[in-house]
């Protein structure tokens, strides 16, 4: 099951770890991305607070948790190639794998119709 | 998902829209707040637009710039009193660099000054015109005439094929060829009477045109149907004059600058350096003498992270600097920035350390131009 943020990042549930990146939106807004920093495995993230910085030609953008959790995994790829986000935000081009620590926090997220429906909004 | 700020927010005066506005959004512009006007910030995407003007030729609308002409009795002493520039060297037609300065010798802009028939014709940047208005107003005699061409429109054709493109739309008495770098005249272009200097901001060879509000949008047309244009925003803007080592205004330097520090004796002519007779000379006089404190130099930096505006610059524990410009390169693949650095430790080669977010980025002081320049002077 897929979920989204209004702060444009996507987040993918597959038992109890969700794997966590921002969406096409997103990446368009910020145009070329040159540099993904990512949080260290293992740091404790909380709902809302800073989990990664994206650094594009022409600005800083922060990435934030979209749910709390302990993080498992940073996507490897996205230090030798950080336009990956560009050309597959939806899929190669994730960010982070995370523990859910509340699933609760889960049904204040959007699905995908319903962040199409607040896209069209912007 | 958020933006750290990193624009020129006038955020209290409602935005105006320039001549372009609605040619820039047909065009798929994003459009931005910029010196209190909207203003397209990327078409494509900063990096192809930077690319496409290094290769080929890149068209930029700058009407935010302010225009100015002044006029009048005595208008050369006059000028020559607020401004550090020889205007007894300045020939019709040609642009010249020069800097409007405080009573303390800090800068209050940077701007283009031209001598055309009976007057100066200026160009000052967008963010700055009015106060530069205020300032010279104040500092002119009366009978000097200050004239805002507020329905002249400024657009710039920068890249290596500028020329190709334009020599094939102008007519006029000057062939395009015999405008070198830092040369100027009156053209038709599509039919318009356009003012026309071979100068720019990106380090490429390229020209900038004046001409009036009402033709500009047609004239943007024709010049982008040449199929080695494209239009270009303000993104790409930004990253070709930092790799081409400009400065810019508001950034690079301000009123707590002075000129000498951040490099710009070229923009104190040498009459002025022992005759003085302008705002601050006493300081600048002083400083080019002696030297300043600190330096404004280029910085390669290590890896992919940018490091930008505010940055602090490490010797050990000691901080010796601060980033003033910063962003990665298209041209380099790589991180560069400007950074004002103590004198010590601004020796081209010197190894330095940048911190962002808690990192130190490992730094090296860099010779400016990152990417050589290539403007015309002429065979």
């Amino acid at each position: 099951m897929r979920y989204y943020t209004d702060e444009h990042e996507w987040i993918e549930v597959e038992g109890d770890i969700a794997t966590v990146g921002i969406t096409e939106y997103a990446q368009g807004q910020l145009g070329d991305i040159v540099f993904v920093e990512l949080p260290e495995v293992g740091a404790l993230i909380e709902q809302g607070k800073d989990a990664a910085v994206v650094e594009s030609v022409k600005a800083a953008s922060d990435v934030y948790a979209p749910i709390t959790g302990e993080i498992t995994e940073v996507n490897p790829a996205l230090e030798e190639d950080p336009a990956l986000v560009n050309s597959a935000p939806e899929d190669g081009g994730w960010f982070f794998k995370m523990t859910i620590a509340d699933v609760g926090e889960l049904d204040g997220l959007m699905d995908e119709d319903g962040y199409k429906a607040f896209l069209e909004e912007l | 998902m958020s933006h750290h700020d990193t624009e020129d927010h006038l955020e209290d005066i409602p935005l105006e829209a320039l001549p372009l506005d609605a040619w820039h959004r047909a065009r798929g512009a994003r459009m931005v707040p910029f010196a209190g006007y909207e203003m397209p910030i990327q078409y494509e995407g900063i990096v192809a637009e930077h690319n496409w003007t290094r290769e080929n030729a890149g068209l930029f609308d700058v009407s935010h710039m302010g225009q100015l002409y002044i006029s009048g009795e005595c208008v050369e002493a006059a000028l020559e009193a607020v401004l550090p520039i020889d205007l007894s060297t300045l020939k019709h037609g040609n642009p010249r660099y020069s800097l409007l300065l405080d009573e303390n010798g800090g800068v209050l802009d940077d701007l283009m000054v031209t001598r055309w028939s009976e007057g100066f014709y200026l160009v000052v940047n967008g963010a700055t015109k009015w106060d530069d208005i205020g300032h010279l107003r104040e500092h002119l005699p009366d009978e000097i005439t200050i004239s805002h061409m507020d329905e002249t429109a400024l657009l710039a054709l920068q890249g290596p094929k500028a020329f190709t493109v334009l020599e094939r739309l102008v007519t006029g008495d000057t062939p395009l060829a015999l405008l070198t770098f830092m040369k100027g005249a009156a053209f038709k272009l599509g039919g318009v009477d356009a003012w026309i200097s071979r100068s720019g901001y990106t380090g490429e060879d390229g020209f900038e045109i004046s001409l009036p509000y009402e033709a500009v949008a047609a004239v943007a047309d024709l010049i982008c149907a040449q199929p080695e244009v494209k239009p270009i925003g303000l993104g790409a803007r930004d990253s070709l004059r930092l790799e081409a080592g400009l400065p810019l205004y508001g950034h690079d330097m301000t009123p707590e600058t002075s000129p000498i520090e951040a490099g710009l004796i070229f923009g104190i002519n040498k009459r002025r350096r022992t005759e003085g007779g302008f705002p601050g000379a006493d300081r600048i006089i002083r400083e080019i003498n002696e030297g300043t404190a600190r330096k404004w130099v280029g910085l390669t930096i290590d890896g992919r992270l940018p490091a930008r505006e505010g940055a602090e610059v490490f010797v050990g524990s000691d901080q010796v600097g601060i980033v003033t410009s910063g962003g990665f390169s298209p041209t380099l693949g790589s991180p560069i920035a400007m950074a004002y650095v103590a004198r010590e430790h601004a020796a081209v080669g010197t190894a330095l350390e940048v911190e962002v977010r808690g990192k130190r980025l490992a730094a090296t002081v860099t010779p400016t131009p990152f990417v050589p320049h290539r403007y015309y002077r002429g065979n």
